[in-house]
């Protein structure tokens, strides 16, 4: 008893508050303590979201371009629009992202769902093997892009030599980067390398949030793996592996880094994803305007795409 | 007291020594105002760092540089520029570069300072200044000094030219001697002989060639061919018409001699190589023949693998239309936004020198400079001397338009898909390259 009114004394002494203040703060509504504490949040939302969103948009019907600041900023409507809709190379690029979102999002999850199912079942060691796994994913992205530039050199690189081992071909006789057909896949190998992990994770909070009593019932009714795998695994973890396809998808249509450093979107324009493309015309061609439609274009995609995915998630979860 | 905050003076001295606080600039004593220097990262930048001792030490303004690898110079300084960054005094940006800079006031402009001290463009090699300094080309507007002339080059390897066997088994094969090619063709049979051939128990390669797509590589590269081949971007007569003229029959062939020796002769896994690939390449013993920068060559020289005797140079041979090489090099400008614009003056004035610009060659710069690059012992001062000198006679520049970022990603795009990624033919590649240069000159409101 005399501790507790000790550090009630502490407390008090510590939190001096005038009377003034008190009575400042007694007068406000509670509408107005609210806007004063959800102020801050909303002039900062404004200040980087909102405000460079509009300033984009506003941007994308103009032919601003930034390295010519000076230059006389003519309105053309939604020119750029048509010219980015219309456009065969912007299409290819939007193709080569598509091809690199599907394969890394289905490959992903199927291996990380595989993988959390098998760290699941608490074999011993899982705890140094689960840690080993997850290693890919806490390196950055500029390491992981050099790293497999070394692996994947034809003359020196371990990649080719392991091919080489299994199939009976020259080392150096393929060149995963340089060739058309190799290096779209080249990239997803290696996207697949490093998050695979991150779906794992996702995967595997699925499965330890299943209650043990419901695979008891289902030992008691005699279920097999098999039944309890596709009546009870599979449909409870759904709800999370839908939320790490949600967080790959998206974070894969706009990849940069890594295909960046692997391929730089070659040979030629063979793994030229959008982001690479929206790059080039932002920051090397100093294509403002252009390049603000093209981000308007993408980000209205994700955004689109993402809120028919959720809306797909939720029923998941509310049945 | 006074041995307490002494001996935390100490520590704090120690730990910003430790962690390198001022690396970059030079040292040692009291300097009025310290300037920033921006550049490449290459070996002509540390011979600059070299030569600049001398400007602090006899100005007493300290120089601090910031150098940066080629593939994100362009990327990293232009966007310093387009961005109105102070972070650089002293710009020694490509010459492509030029145009932009001019019209969009990055640079200050020369011709009031120039006439004041005396600095005089008739001391300059003509392509030097064109190249370097003139915007509009060909007009007495002067942006930047002329600072490091180069061009695209070659290097072989002359110990395996030399050997008996080699020498024997290229003269059956081709009917005439294993010596430095005198045209493309003759380049490509070199590289071809060389190629998958077993030297000193090591498989060996024909040549290394610029092929990188992501920023000026592939282009660089191919130009030495186009050009060769009768290329010209545009029309003498009728500025800005290039049909006819990019995508003549001449060029079209130049495109593909290019994918030719890109196709039969280079290591695998060469689909993304420039400058650094390249001599990667050479030192490592893998090609015999390198496409490169002079600027590279004296260093290459002085590697104890594949200098001294077994490296030899030559400039970029001749093709059925014409010789003509890549110019590459950069003049140094002041930075409009620059808050240290009398000191970076200064830093010009006391480059131009001509004991400078002897110095200057001497470190390992090449200096564009009359009184250095005429004199009647330049050719003989070093084993690449006299080829530097030769193709800074047939240089031919890419566009310096205001819009070259843009011309250049258009030419890295439609070269690549073809070379590289055998996309289309090559009449296809250059007749698209013509539709993106006018649609991309149309939206400058140019007229052709």
């Amino acid at each position: 008893m005399n501790d507790l009114s000790t550090s009630s004394q502490i407390t008090y002494q510590a939190v001096p508050i005038r009377p003034g203040t008190i009575r400042r703060i007694r007068g406000l509504s509670d509408q107005a303590l609210a806007w004063l504490f959800i102020t801050p949040t909303i002039v900062l939302l404004l200040a980087i979201n909102i405000f460079p969103l509009v300033w984009t948009i506003y941007l994308s019907f103009t032919n601003y371009r930034a390295n010519r600041a000076n230059a006389p900023t003519i309105w053309l409507g939604a020119d750029w629009y048509q010219s980015i809709l219309t456009d065969p190379d912007i299409w290819a690029a939007m193709q080569v992202t598509a091809h690199f979102v599907v394969w890394t999002v289905l490959i992903e999850t199927v291996l990380g769902f595989g993988l959390a199912f098998l760290i699941d079942k608490k074999f011993r060691g899982h705890g140094l093997w689960t840690t080993i796994i997850l290693l890919p994913m806490m390196l950055s992205p500029a390491v992981v892009g050099n790293f497999w530039t070394f692996l994947y050199q034809p003359q020196i690189g371990l990649f080719n030599y392991v091919v080489a081992f299994f199939t009976g071909r020259e080392a150096s006789s393929f060149q995963m980067l340089g060739d058309v057909t190799l290096s779209p896949w080249a990239i997803v190998i290696v996207d697949a390398w490093m998050w695979t992990p991150y779906v794992m994770l996702i995967c595997l909070a699925g499965l330890r949030s299943i209650p043990d009593y419901i695979y008891e019932a289902a030992e008691v009714d005699r279920a097999s793996n098999w039944r309890q795998f596709w009546s009870i695994t599979l449909p409870m973890a759904l709800p999370f592996i839908m939320l790490a396809v949600l967080f790959r998808g998206i974070e894969n249509f706009k990849m940069f880094d890594m295909v960046n450093l692997l391929t730089g979107g070659g040979p030629g324009s063979t793994t030229e994803v959008a982001s690479i493309t929206l790059k080039r015309a932002a920051f090397e061609s100093w294509r403002t305007g252009y390049s603000s439609a093209f981000a308007i274009i993408l980000f209205v995609t994700v955004f689109g795409l993402a809120n028919i995915y959720v809306k797909a998630l939720n029923r998941v979860k509310s049945r | 007291m006074k041995q307490t905050v002494k001996a935390l003076l100490t520590a704090c001295g120690v730990l910003a020594s430790a962690l390198g606080v001022g690396a970059g600039t030079t040292p040692a004593h009291a300097q009025a105002k310290t300037i920033t220097l921006c550049w490449a990262a290459w070996d002509p930048a540390n011979a600059l760092v070299e030569l600049s001792k001398d400007f602090t030490a006899k100005t007493g303004v300290g120089m601090k540089f910031e150098f940066v690898p080629w593939t994100n110079y362009a990327d990293r300084f232009l966007n310093e520029l387009n961005s109105h960054g102070s972070l650089c005094d002293l710009i020694i940006g490509d010459s492509q570069w030029i145009g932009g800079a001019a019209e969009n006031g990055q640079y200050v402009k020369l011709n009031d300072f120039f006439k004041k001290e005396g600095i005089s463009m008739d001391d300059y090699m003509p392509a030097t200044v064109v190249g370097y300094s003139e915007w509009p080309k060909n007009s007495p507007n002067y942006w930047a000094l002329p600072a490091m002339g180069d061009a695209v080059g070659w290097t072989y390897r002359k110990d395996w030219f030399a050997r008996p066997e080699i020498q024997a088994d290229f003269k059956a094969k081709y009917g005439r001697d294993l010596a430095v090619p005198k045209t493309l063709d003759e380049l490509r049979d070199i590289a071809k002989f060389f190629q998958g051939r077993e030297i000193d128990g090591k498989k060996v390669y024909g040549a290394s060639i610029y092929t990188e797509r992501g920023s000026e590589g592939i282009t660089m590269g191919v130009s030495n061919y186009l050009y060769d081949y009768g290329f010209q971007y545009q029309d003498p007569k009728k500025p800005y018409s290039m049909d006819g003229f990019v995508n003549s029959p001449g060029a079209v062939k130049g495109l593909e001699a290019y994918k030719e020796l890109y196709k039969c002769c280079t290591p695998p896994g060469a689909s993304n190589s420039y400058m650094s690939e390249g001599l990667d390449a050479f030192k490592s013993g893998q090609v015999a023949l390198q496409m490169n920068f002079f600027a590279f060559f004296p260093g290459l020289y002085k590697d104890p693998n594949v200098g001294g005797d077994k490296i030899g140079f030559f400039g970029n041979p001749a093709g059925p239309a014409t010789q003509a090489t890549q110019l590459g090099g950069q003049g140094i400008s002041v930075v409009s936004y620059s808050k240290n614009q009398g000191e970076a003056l200064q830093y010009i004035k006391w480059f131009s020198g001509g004991d400078v610009q002897k110095k200057w060659w001497a470190l390992g710069g090449y200096s564009c400079a009359k009184s250095v690059l005429n004199d009647p012992g330049f050719p003989n001062s070093a084993p690449f001397a006299g080829e530097f000198l030769k193709s800074m006679g047939m240089v031919v520049d890419f566009w310096a338009e205001p819009s070259y970022a843009q011309l250049l990603q258009a030419e890295q795009k439609r070269v690549h898909d073809f070379v590289v990624a055998d996309k289309g033919t090559a009449q296809e590649a250059l007749d698209g390259l013509v539709k993106d240069w006018k649609a991309i000159f149309k939206e400058e409101g140019k007229k052709f």
